[in-house]
């Protein structure tokens, strides 16, 4: 593996009128590592998601996915080269099965044209294909059951693990996650941590996520970066950013600092998310 | 027995044949609405279609066959051209970009005095009929189902449900848009070359917002769910008028009552099934 990162954020940047909402913010994501993105309410990480997707154009600054730069490729072509992502607020296309969602995951690895119109045998073993790697994708994040039904009238844990599912399917180098356990319950957020790890650990998925849950973010994320206001004020292990003073002035407001390394650990707090 | 039928086509001929042109309008505006874009320039495509297609047939005495590829070919062209601006508008913004585009192609028709100005053009021979229309509608029909049916088919119902959700799943918004834009066009000119050699004499106002708005009801009142559904919707749209005949003054009235009672209350359309999406 080499030493470089497998996604390099250099000083990027963006502005909304007169508001900064990412302030030239480096990020540098290592192969095989899961990587939290931590901050408060309004810290700009789903402004920095968009940007590394190519849903949000960047004001300035430069994004590379093993060493290319995508500045100027659309979501598309991103995907091709290997990034998905899921949404914050679910986005998954409702309407459509479960199974069909996944398969338009699949999408930029299906090639049929012409043979799509004279059903020719070889539109047919690919769509045979498809299908067969969907299920295969249900099957791993548990929803084998719910292959047929309208992906609207899942439950909502399920329709987060649909959107992972989905993503998977666009198999991505690099997935970035948008508050996965956003709305769960304990027990759905218990399953999704065990399912992250099995991405790391079984398909060797590098992951970058926005999460506010802290348990969850500090059990399972090999490296952390914490913004606030736009901007990074923190980067390491789990443990280095739990003791760090900025991130305890941003998360507990400044005074408390003392207190809050005293008390040391953030996710021993009652609710479990600090938001 | 084939007396009969005979009879019943004569006396219908040009209901017969405008239930099967507007089924083909109404996947022509069905194509665009499926990849979640809202145009109102598919009359003047028609109108492109129909002056193409019936120039040649008048003026240089083409084969059908020639003016019916010439007629899809340039309303294809002028979306190419004019979709580059436009598709970079979305929702109501290209609806109004659209209509624009309409009006500049009636206020064209109507000052070109080679193509008979404002008083249209006349004695069109009539060639293709009612095989033509049918055959035509039906390909078109099979083939919008079978992609329908395919990884594009998911695609296209991906966009109209999330856009940027289908960008990230690796769906190429722009040739997509592209592509609905210009095999919509395509079909709408067809569908006008193969009424003008139906009826005779097309003239510069038949083409205008009216209709634009006429042909998106079809795929409002049908539904988008399945390619079927906007052709039923374009059927019974068709057909409504003349079956109420018997109201006289009231027909009007009623009909438009009918079609704002189906929106209200059936707003996936009166055919809301919707097609499966794998091959």
């Amino acid at each position: 593996m080499s030493a470089s990162p497998l996604l390099a954020v250099e000083g990027l940047t963006r502005r909304f009128q007169g508001l900064v909402a990412v302030d030239s913010v480096d990020l540098a994501v290592r192969e095989g590592t899961v990587h939290g993105l931590i901050g408060p309410n309004g810290a700009g990480k789903t402004t920095l998601f968009n940007m590394v997707s190519g849903v949000l154009a960047p004001s300035a600054g430069t994004v590379r996915l093993d060493g290319r730069a995508l500045d100027c490729l659309a979501p598309y072509r991103r995907t091709a080269l290997g990034l998905a992502r899921t949404f914050q607020n679910i986005r998954i296309f409702s309407e459509m099965t479960v199974l069909e969602n996944v398969m338009t995951g699949l999408h930029t690895r299906l090639s049929a044209r012409l043979g799509i119109l004279l059903r020719s045998p070889g539109f047919r073993a690919e769509e045979r294909g498809a299908k067969a790697r969907a299920r295969e994708l249900l099957a791993f994040v548990g929803l084998s059951e719910a292959a047929d039904l309208r992906a609207g009238a899942l439950p909502y844990g399920d329709q987060r693990r649909l959107e992972i599912a989905r993503a998977l399917a666009c198999e991505p180098r690099l997935l970035l996650l948008d508050e996965p356990a956003a709305g769960m319950n304990p027990a759905e957020t218990h399953a999704l941590l065990a399912l992250l790890r099995r991405l790391r650990d079984e398909r060797g998925l590098t992951l970058l996520l926005v999460e506010h849950d802290m348990p969850l973010v500090m059990s399972l994320c090999d490296r952390l970066t914490v913004l606030n206001f736009g901007r990074r004020i923190a980067d390491g292990t789990p443990a280095e950013v739990r003791a760090h003073p900025a991130v305890i002035e941003a998360y507990l407001g400044a005074g408390t600092a003392q207190a809050g390394t005293a008390q040391g650990h953030p996710d021993a707090h009652p609710q479990g998310a600090v938001s | 027995m084939w007396q009969t039928l005979d009879d019943f086509y004569w006396t219908y001929q040009s209901l017969i044949h405008g239930i099967g042109v507007n089924g083909i309008l109404a996947l022509s505006i069905y194509v665009v609405l499926a990849v979640g874009q809202l145009s109102l320039g598919q009359a003047a495509f028609m109108g492109v279609g129909a002056y193409t297609g019936a120039l040649l047939t008048v003026k240089f005495g083409t084969p059908f066959a020639v003016s019916m590829a010439a007629a899809a070919a340039v309303p294809a062209l002028i979306a190419l051209v004019v979709g580059g601006p436009t598709l970079r508008l979305t929702g109501v913004y290209l609806a109004i970009a659209t209509i624009g585009l309409g009006e500049i192609t009636r206020i064209v028709f109507l000052n070109w005095e080679y193509a008979g100005g404002a008083l249209g053009l006349s004695g069109i021979p009539e060639k293709g009929g009612v095989l033509a229309i049918y055959g035509t509608l039906a390909v078109v029909l099979i083939a919008l189902i079978l992609v329908a049916r395919s990884r594009i088919g998911r695609a296209m119902e991906a966009m109209r449900e999330d856009e940027a959700a289908a960008g990230v799943m690796g769906v190429n918004l722009p040739r997509y848009r592209m592509t609905a834009l210009v095999v919509s066009s395509s079909l709408a000119g067809i569908a006008g070359c193969l009424s003008a050699h139906v009826s005779s004499f097309i003239g510069p106002n038949e083409y205008g917002f009216e209709t634009a708005v006429t042909i998106l009801s079809y795929a409002l009142l049908g539904g988008i769910g399945s390619p079927v559904a906007p052709v039923l919707g374009a059927a019974i749209l068709t057909l409504l008028p003349e079956v109420l005949r018997p109201l006289a003054d009231f027909r009007l009235m009623v009909n438009g009552l009918i079609i704002v009672v189906a929106v209200l209350f059936m707003p996936r359309g009166i055919l809301p099934w919707r097609i499966a999406r794998t091959g």
